[in-house]
C-alpha cells in the first residue's frame, strides 16, 4: 500500500470537509510502541475502505477512564468536558475507538456531560464494513488456523458486545476456539479498573498468567484481542510461559489488515 | 378453643415480631442517600419477572440451579397451605378448604412430592457445604456464623417439611379410622402419596397418640414458620424476600457506565467556566463527602443490595483479583456492608440517631488493600444472582480515598499527574500524539 496521510479534523475543516467517521485513537494507540500498530492498522483498513476518517491528533487527550475507574471523578470530568468542548466544536458525530475503555466511557459516560455521539469500537465498525460489502475478507493467511478470542471486559459485559469481534474473525476462514470463560462469562486479563497503571495487590498468581494459561491450554496459534491493554498483558502472559515463538497475541484489526495484505 | 386462642396470640406476636424487624430494615436501608429509580418501570417489572421470579441467572451453575428451584417452587407452593393451617388454627376447623374437592386433592398431593423436593435438595445443599465443602463456601469471609447460618436454616426447613409430612401421615390415618374431628362426610380429603409410605410405621397406634402426634407435629410446623420467619431478617436467607424489590431496582444501564458525580460536575463547570450556570446549593445542607467512608455515604439501593446477598460467593469465584488470591472478595464487600448497617442500627436503637461509634465501613471492615485490587471487570455484577453491584460501592470507596483523603497507591497519583500535565496516563508529551502517523503506508 502506498503512504497516505492521516488527517486531522482541523486539517480537514481548513479543506472545508467533514470526515464520515472520528477514528478516537487513545493513548495507548498513540503512545504504546505495540498499540501504535494497531492503530497503524485500523487507519489503514479505514484507508482502503475509502471510507473518510480523520483523527484529533495533538487536541486528543485521555477520557479520563483511568482516573474514574481509580476514583478520581474531578480528573476524569475535567477531561470529559475538555473533550466534549473539542469534540462539539468540531460538530463530530461518530466516532470509533481503537480500545474499549475509550469506547465506553465516550459511549456511557459522556452524553450526561453533555458529549453526545455515535461511538463504535473498531470491532464493530469492521463488522459493519464486511457486512455492507466496503471490506472484502476472504481467507487469507490465517486459513486453516486456531484462533482464541480474549473479550475484552469494556466491550464484552461492559457493553454488551461479544458478537462483533468475532464475527470479524470468522472471516479469516479460521477455527475460533473458546475458553471455558468466554463472553459475559470471560476472564478480565487484569488491566482493568487503572491496574495497568500499578503493581497488583499481593497474590498467588498474577491475573494475566492465569487468563493466558487459560488461553494456552486450547492450544491456539493466536490469541486475539480487541483492546491495547488486552494486548500488553496477553502477550506478558504468554511470554511467562515461554510460547511467544508458537503463539502470537494480536489485534483484530491487525489480523484484517494482514489478510486484506495492507500490512 | 383454648389451642385456638393459643395460636392466634401467637401468629400475632410472631407477625409483630416481624413487621417491627421489617420497619427497622427499612429505616436501615433509608439511612442511605437518595437515588431516583422511579423510572423505565415496566423494564424493570420485566426485569424482576425474569431474574428473581424466573431465576434466569441461577442456570450458570446448573447443579445448583436445579437443586434451588425445587427448594423455591416448593417454599412458594407449599405456602399456599400455610393459609390452610392459619385458619384452621385460628378457627378450630380440619382441613377447611377441603370444600374445593378435586382441586383442593391434587394440591394436597403435589405439595408432598414439593416437600420431598425440598427435603433432598435440603440434603444436597447441606452435604455440598459440610461434606463436599465446595471451595466458594470455605472462604475467607465464610466465618463461623455465615456457615452456622446456611446450616440452620437447611436444617430448619428439613424438621418443618418433615414435620409435615409426618402430620399428613397422622392426618391420613385419623381420617381412615374415621377419628372425631379429623373425618369428613365426604370421605377422605386431601391425598397423600407420599405420607402414605409412612403410614405402616403409624400401625398400632391408638387414635388419641396419632391426635397428640398430628398436633405436636402441627404446632412445630406452625411455630416453626412463625420462627423461621423472624429468623429471616437477620440471615443470609432474607434473599427470599428482598430479591424481588432488589431486581426491580437493578442497574439498567450499561454495565460499563459508572455514575458521574453531579457535584463534582457542578464544580468543574465552575472551574472551566466562573459564569457557568449550575444548580444552587441549599447554603445550609451540611456539606456532602465525596464517595463512601461509611454506610449513610451509599445510595439506599447500595444498602439494599447488602440486605439481599444470600453469601453464594458466586461473584467472588468469578472474581479475577480473588482467583488469583488477592485479599478482595466481592462477597465480602456486601457482608460487611450489611454488618456495618446493622452495626449503626443497633447504634440508633440504643442511643438515638446521631451517635457516633467512632467505627466506619472503611477501614473498621474494609481495608484500602481490599479496593484497590478491583479491576472493574463486572465479573461479580454479571454472576449475581439478584443483581448485587458489589463494584460500585468499591468504586465509591476509591471516590473518597482519593477525593477526601488523597491516598491512593502512588502510582496511580503518578498516573493521575500525568493525564493532568500531558494527557494520556503515561509520561509522553502531547506533541507526539500523532508521531504513529509519520509512516503509515
Amino acid at each position: 500500500m502506498e503512504n497516505f496521510k492521516v488527517l486531522t479534523m482541523a486539517e480537514m475543516m481548513a479543506n472545508g470537509e467533514k470526515p464520515e467517521v472520528l477514528f478516537w485513537v487513545g493513548c495507548a494507540g498513540s503512545f504504546d510502541d505495540r498499540a501504535k500498530k494497531v492503530t497503524k492498522a485500523i487507519a489503514k483498513i479505514l484507508h482502503a475502505t475509502g471510507m473518510k476518517f480523520a483523527v484529533l491528533g495533538t487536541e486528543e487527550s485521555c477520557t479520563g477512564d483511568p482516573a474514574k475507574r481509580a476514583g478520581n471523578e474531578f480528573l476524569f470530568q475535567m477531561q470529559a468536558m475538555n473533550n466534549i468542548a473539542i469534540l462539539n466544536g468540531y460538530e463530530v458525530t461518530k466516532i470509533v475507538t481503537g480500545c474499549p475503555h475509550c469506547f465506553n466511557t465516550l459511549k456511557n459516560e459522556y452524553p450526561s456531560l453533555g458529549g453526545n455521539y455515535e461511538v463504535v469500537h473498531h470491532s464493530q465498525l469492521l463488522q459493519q464494513l464486511i457486512d455492507s460489502g466496503k471490506l472484502k475478507v476472504a481467507g487469507g493467511p490465517f486459513k486453516g488456523q486456531k484462533i482464541v478470542f480474549h473479550d475484552p471486559c469494556y466491550l464484552g459485559r461492559a457493553n454488551n458486545e461479544y458478537e462483533a469481534p468475532r464475527s470479524v474473525i470468522q472471516k479469516l476462514d479460521i477455527y475460533l476456539s473458546e475458553m471455558k470463560r468466554s463472553k459475559a462469562n470471560g476472564l478480565c486479563c487484569g488491566a482493568g479498573g487503572a491496574q495497568m497503571f500499578k503493581e497488583p495487590e499481593k497474590g498467588v498468581k498474577d491475573i494475566n498468567v492465569e487468563r493466558a494459561e487459560e488461553a494456552l491450554q486450547l492450544d491456539p496459534t493466536i490469541i486475539a484481542v480487541g483492546c491495547p491493554f488486552c494486548n500488553t498483558m496477553m502477550t506478558d502472559g504468554v511470554k511467562n510461559f515461554n510460547k511467544e515463538d508458537k503463539v502470537q497475541v494480536k489485534d483484530i484489526a491487525e489480523l484484517i489488515a494482514e489478510a486484506i495484505d495492507i500490512k | 378453643m383454648i389451642s385456638s386462642i393459643l395460636f392466634t396470640l401467637l401468629l400475632a406476636i410472631g407477625v409483630t415480631l416481624f413487621t417491627n424487624k421489617i420497619r427497622e430494615v427499612v429505616r436501615n436501608i433509608q439511612l442511605g442517600r437518595e437515588l431516583d429509580l422511579s423510572d423505565r418501570s415496566s423494564e424493570r417489572w420485566a426485569t424482576m419477572a425474569r431474574v428473581a421470579l424466573g431465576q434466569s441467572k441461577m442456570g450458570s451453575r446448573p447443579v445448583a440451579a436445579f437443586f434451588h428451584v425445587l427448594i423455591y417452587v416448593g417454599f412458594v407452593i407449599i405456602n399456599i397451605e400455610v393459609i390452610e393451617i392459619i385458619i384452621d388454627g385460628v378457627f378450630g376447623t380440619h382441613r377447611i378448604l377441603s370444600f374445593m374437592g378435586g382441586v383442593y386433592t391434587t394440591l394436597i398431593a403435589s405439595f408432598e412430592f414439593l416437600a420431598i423436593g425440598v427435603l433432598s435438595s435440603c440434603f444436597v445443599f447441606l452435604s455440598r457445604r459440610n461434606i463436599i465443602k465446595l471451595r466458594r463456601f470455605h472462604m475467607r469471609e465464610m466465618t463461623k456464623w455465615p456457615k452456622s447460618d446456611a446450616n440452620i436454616i437447611l436444617i430448619t426447613e428439613i424438621l418443618l417439611m418433615s414435620a409435615f409430612l409426618i402430620m399428613n401421615a397422622c392426618d391420613y390415618k385419623l381420617q381412615l379410622l374415621g377419628a372425631e374431628h379429623y373425618s369428613h362426610a365426604t370421605g377422605i380429603v386431601g391425598a397423600f402419596p407420599v405420607s402414605n409410605i409412612l403410614l405402616p410405621m403409624l400401625s398400632g397406634m391408638s387414635i388419641d397418640s396419632l391426635v397428640v402426634l398430628e398436633r405436636s407435629c402441627w404446632w412445630f410446623h406452625i411455630i416453626g414458620i412463625l420462627a423461621f420467619l423472624n429468623y429471616v431478617p437477620y440471615s443470609k436467607h432474607f434473599h427470599i424476600l428482598l430479591a424481588f424489590p432488589n431486581t426491580y431496582y437493578s442497574k439498567l444501564t450499561p454495565k460499563g457506565e459508572f455514575t458521574n458525580m453531579q457535584s463534582v460536575t457542578n464544580e468543574v463547570k465552575l472551574m472551566m467556566d466562573p459564569m457557568a450556570v449550575v444548580p444552587a446549593v441549599d447554603p445550609n445542607a451540611a456539606p456532602q463527602r465525596f464517595g463512601a467512608k461509611d454506610v449513610q455515604d451509599l445510595t439506599w439501593k447500595q444498602l439494599m443490595d447488602s440486605y439481599s446477598c444470600t453469601e453464594c460467593g458466586r461473584c467472588t469465584s468469578a472474581c479475577p483479583a480473588n482467583l488469583t488470591g488477592k485479599l478482595l472478595s466481592p462477597r465480602k464487600i456486601m457482608m460487611d456492608t450489611r454488618d456495618r448497617l446493622e452495626e449503626v442500627g443497633k447504634n440508633m436503637n440504643e442511643h438515638g440517631g446521631t451517635h457516633d461509634d467512632g467505627k466506619s465501613l472503611l477501614g473498621n471492615y474494609i481495608t484500602e488493600e481490599e479496593l484497590w485490587a478491583c479491576t472493574t471487570c463486572n465479573a461479580c455484577t454479571e454472576a449475581c444472582p439478584v443483581n448485587i453491584d458489589p463494584l460500585s460501592i468499591i468504586i465509591e470507596m476509591r471516590r473518597y480515598l482519593v477525593m477526601e483523603q488523597s491516598s491512593a497507591p502512588t502510582e496511580l497519583n503518578g498516573m493521575f499527574t500525568k493525564v493532568e500535565n500531558n494527557g494520556a496516563p503515561w509520561q509522553f508529551s502531547p506533541t507526539d500524539r500523532m508521531n504513529w502517523a509519520n509512516d503509515v503506508n
